[in-house]
């Protein structure tokens, strides 16, 4: 058994150094090698318990790293300075030891060493020097030291490179935290060499003094112009020592001037030699906002010189009260009723102090009311230099500060003087109209009353008027049923029905003949007058031509021409164009023209002519005669009723008199008219003026 | 007789024709009589519509003088009987009225009047407007 034993655990041994051997060589994880080396030693080397401490990147500690077993701490560490403690003495010691108790000791106090511990230093060989990697602690010292040996040995080359590692790691942790802190700053934070050079930038230095490498020209003017600024501050800031400077640079990016403060503070560091931190403290903004505060100043200034002259040329009253009713201020207007100043009149202050009161009385009502920021109201003022009653009307309003609280009342009156006048005319206005609106609707009512009135006479009237016309058509015929005997038998006598006549029978049978003649043409016109004053004679519309109608009227007063030994003469344009009217009218006008224009001639020419005005679209038919004329002021008379040229009856020349008058009415009743030029001796035109085409009725 | 008269022709020849002159006014009526006998022509009388239908079915005059105004039966519906009796619508009536307001002749010839005189008309211009209706007449008379 001991023979085999020790073969046996030979080979055994060799299998599992070469097992914890591969193990470290490829693990990379610094707590996992020292524990499982522990594990090993505990296995293979009889170690009841152990540790394994290393010694740090910066050689300033040596920490526990793994422990295995009872009596073992989770965590030691110890100075590498405190080079009496036994376990840093181990760990730069040659070879291994065994540490015992030693009452009193201070050094005993090490948490590993309850019980003698061996304990095993470490070297990694780094290039061509051995560097203490660390301690490798087992208990009891009895266990193989040959085995504890080789396990420090293999596991002080992974101890240290993992050690490094995980420092490095950390650093860089640490490094990319203070540069986050760093770059989180919006100050530029730069460190420098004492010849200015710049080590470390943040993010808003390099912003402003580092160019990377895609940067346009201008940024990298402005950048270039930036370090020079720099580098001549810091100069002269090394010079003032300890001095606040300030620094003008440019907005790379912006192109604007900042304005920075520039703390310089030096840095000693024994391994790098003298760095110098710069703070920039960006003071353009501030250096901005004095700049405005001073301005807002200035105009707050001018604006209140404005103010108060704005305030004095409105012609309403403007007062300011304090939060206690106290007036504050108030413009030219407020003076003239608030003010005693400089007034003759005894009575003034009295009225003053009513108004005052008055005023009070308003604004503290809005002072003690909880709610609401503004009041509107009447109040009833006294013109202070006349004592006249003045109306005004005021709206308060609260003034507040930032805080909420009022700083001032401030009222505004308006004289309300005008618009209670105005107020008053309107009403007054009002009144008229009402009174006009029912005059007018009297008036209307008496109108429509009037205009029943004349309807209901209307009515009344047309019977009337239709008895006339019966009348007249009766009168007519009861005239002309006698007349139609008398002419008729005269003309039998005359034509010798009843046998012959002596000369002087026929001449006085003539007479009868021709009075009677001239009875019915008296009584025609009487009737043609009064139809066409009773509206009976119609409009018979037709187009003709007006030569036939000439050759017609002188056909019908050829005996008349023949008798008058007259030259009639006809002119007529060639070009005339028939006419629309009504033919036995016109002709009706004509033959009395014509009947007239020889009868009144003795002797000499009468001419009947026609032509049309296309521009006026009318005919004119004139007679014209070389009679004896009419006198410039009879030319009116001659067309009114029974009226002849001399004024007197018309006996000598025969006829009513009614012709021209009759002329004259159906010329208008065609829509035409009558007109005479004349002079004494000079003979007479009269023309008939009438329209080509008459509008149908 | 008619038949001679047709046989003469032309206005002269009218004179001999039968003239019935209506008329209530016996002055007129005796004076248009007088006139017309005194030219040639024969001439009966009536003083009415009614006695102008009666002398004008049984004497079948050429012509009839009608006065408007009439008593008893007016010149405007004796007219329209005579005009719709066969017997005597041949005969041309030659209205005379004294009413010359508008209407009156419009009235006459839609009573059937063939032609329309307004007094006055002395009786030279009546004989005229008679001769010229009896030239007018369509054709000869013979026949009746």
């Amino acid at each position: 058994m001991a023979a085999t034993a020790p073969a046996r655990s030979a080979v055994v041994q060799a299998e599992a150094r070469l097992g914890l051997a591969e193990f470290l060589l490829t693990c990379d994880d610094l707590e996992e090698c020292a524990r499982r080396s522990l594990e090993w030693l505990a296995e293979y080397a009889g170690a009841r318990a152990g540790a394994c401490l290393a010694v740090d990147v910066e050689h300033t500690r040596l920490s526990l790293i793994a422990s295995h077993g009872p009596g073992m701490p989770a965590d030691f560490s110890v100075d590498l300075e405190d080079r009496a403690h036994p376990l840093v003495a181990a760990a730069f010691g040659r070879q291994a030891v065994t540490l015992t108790e030693q009452r009193g000791d201070r050094r005993t106090a090490v948490p590993l060493g309850r019980v003698p511990i061996l304990a095993q230093p470490m070297y990694a060989r780094v290039g061509r020097e051995n560097v203490p990697g660390g301690l490798l602690v087992v208990s009891p010292p009895e266990a193989n030291s040959a085995l504890v040996e080789w396990v420090g040995s293999v596991l002080a080359s992974p101890l240290v490179r993992l050690g490094r590692n995980r420092s490095l790691t950390e650093a860089d942790r640490r490094i990319r935290r203070e540069r986050t802190l760093l770059d989180a700053v919006p100050d530029p934070i730069l460190l420098t060499d004492p010849e200015g050079r710049v080590l470390i930038a943040n993010a808003r230095a390099k912003a402003l003094l580092v160019a990377g490498e895609g940067e346009s020209e201008g940024r990298r003017r402005a950048v270039a112009l930036n370090n020079m600024l720099f580098s001549s501050a810091l100069a002269q800031t090394a010079i003032q020592e300890g001095g606040r400077r300030e620094l003008l640079l440019v907005d790379p990016v912006e192109g604007s001037d900042l304005l920075f403060e520039l703390l310089s503070t030096a840095a000693p560091d024994t391994r790098e030699g003298t760095a110098l931190v710069s703070i920039l403290r960006n003071i353009s903004d501030l250096r901005r906002a004095s700049e405005e505060i001073e301005e807002n100043y200035r105009r707050l200034r001018i604006a209140e010189a404005g103010l108060d002259l704005i305030i004095d040329s409105v012609a309403d009253p403007i007062l300011v009260t304090d939060p206690a009713g106290a007036l504050v201020m108030m413009n030219a207007p407020a003076e003239r009723l608030f003010s005693v100043r400089g007034s003759l009149v005894p009575e003034h202050g009295v009225r003053v102090q009513a108004n005052d009161a008055h005023f009070s009385a308003f604004v503290s009502n809005l002072l003690f009311a909880t709610e609401g920021e503004r009041r509107r109201g009447e109040i009833g003022l006294v013109d202070p230099e006349t004592g006249l009653p003045l109306p005004v009307e005021a709206i308060s309003g609260k003034i507040f500060s930032e805080h909420g609280e009022v700083t001032a009342i401030v009222t505004v009156l308006h004289d309300r003087t005008e618009e209670i006048e105005r107020a008053r005319l309107y009403e007054e206005l009002k009144r008229a109209s009402a009174l006009l609106e029912e005059r007018v609707r009297q008036a209307t009512s008496e109108l429509v009353g009037q205009n029943e009135l004349l309807r209901r006479q209307r009515i009344e009237l047309e019977p009337a008027s239709a008895a006339k016309s019966q009348f007249l058509a009766n009168m007519s015929h009861e005239f002309r049923t006698p007349l139609n005997a008398i002419l008729g038998y005269t003309s039998l006598l005359l034509q010798g029905v009843s046998g012959e006549l002596g000369a002087q029978q026929e001449r006085n049978l003539s007479r009868v003949d021709s009075n009677a003649r001239h009875l019915l043409a008296i009584i025609n016109d009487i009737l043609d007058i009064s139809r066409i004053e009773a509206g009976k004679m119609p409009l018979h519309v037709s187009s003709f031509p007006i030569p036939a109608l000439v050759q017609e009227v002188l056909a019908e007063l050829e005996p008349l021409i023949q008798r008058s030994k007259l030259s009639v003469r006809v002119e007529t344009a060639r070009k005339l164009r028939p006419i629309s009217s009504d033919r036995a009218k016109v002709k009706q006008i004509v033959l009395n023209l014509v009947t007239n224009a020889i009868k009144f001639t003795p002797s000499g020419v009468v001419t009947v002519s026609a032509r049309n005005d296309p521009a006026v679209k009318e005919v004119e038919i004139a007679v014209r005669d070389t009679g004896i004329g009419i006198k410039t002021e009879d030319h009116e008379r001659v067309f009114e009723d029974f009226r002849q040229a001399d004024n007197s009856p018309a006996r000598e020349y025969g006829g009513a008199g009614l012709g021209l008058a009759i002329c004259r009415r159906l010329a208008s009743m065609m829509e035409g008219r009558v007109e005479l030029q004349s002079a004494v001796g000079q003979g007479s035109t009269f023309t008939l003026t009438l329209p080509v085409r008459l509008r149908r009725r | 007789m008619p038949d001679k008269k047709a046989a003469r022709g032309g206005p002269r020849d009218d004179r001999g024709a039968l003239i019935l002159v209506v008329d209530d006014f016996e002055d007129n009526r005796e004076m248009y009589t007088q006139f017309l006998r005194f030219n040639g022509y024969r001439v009966a009388e009536a003083v009415d519509g009614l006695d102008a239908l009666t002398k004008a079915a049984a004497l079948r005059p050429d012509l009839i003088v009608m006065d408007l105004s009439l008593p008893r039966l007016d010149g405007w519906e004796a007219t329209r009987r005579l005009k719709k009796d066969p017997l005597t619508s041949q005969i041309p009536v030659v209205a005379l009225t004294g009413h010359a307001l508008a209407g009156h002749e419009e009235g006459a010839r839609n009573a059937g009047c063939d032609s329309f005189v307004t007094k006055p008309c002395i009786p030279a211009d009546l004989e005229a407007e008679i001769r010229r209706v009896l030239a007018a007449r369509p054709g000869a008379r013979g026949g009746r």
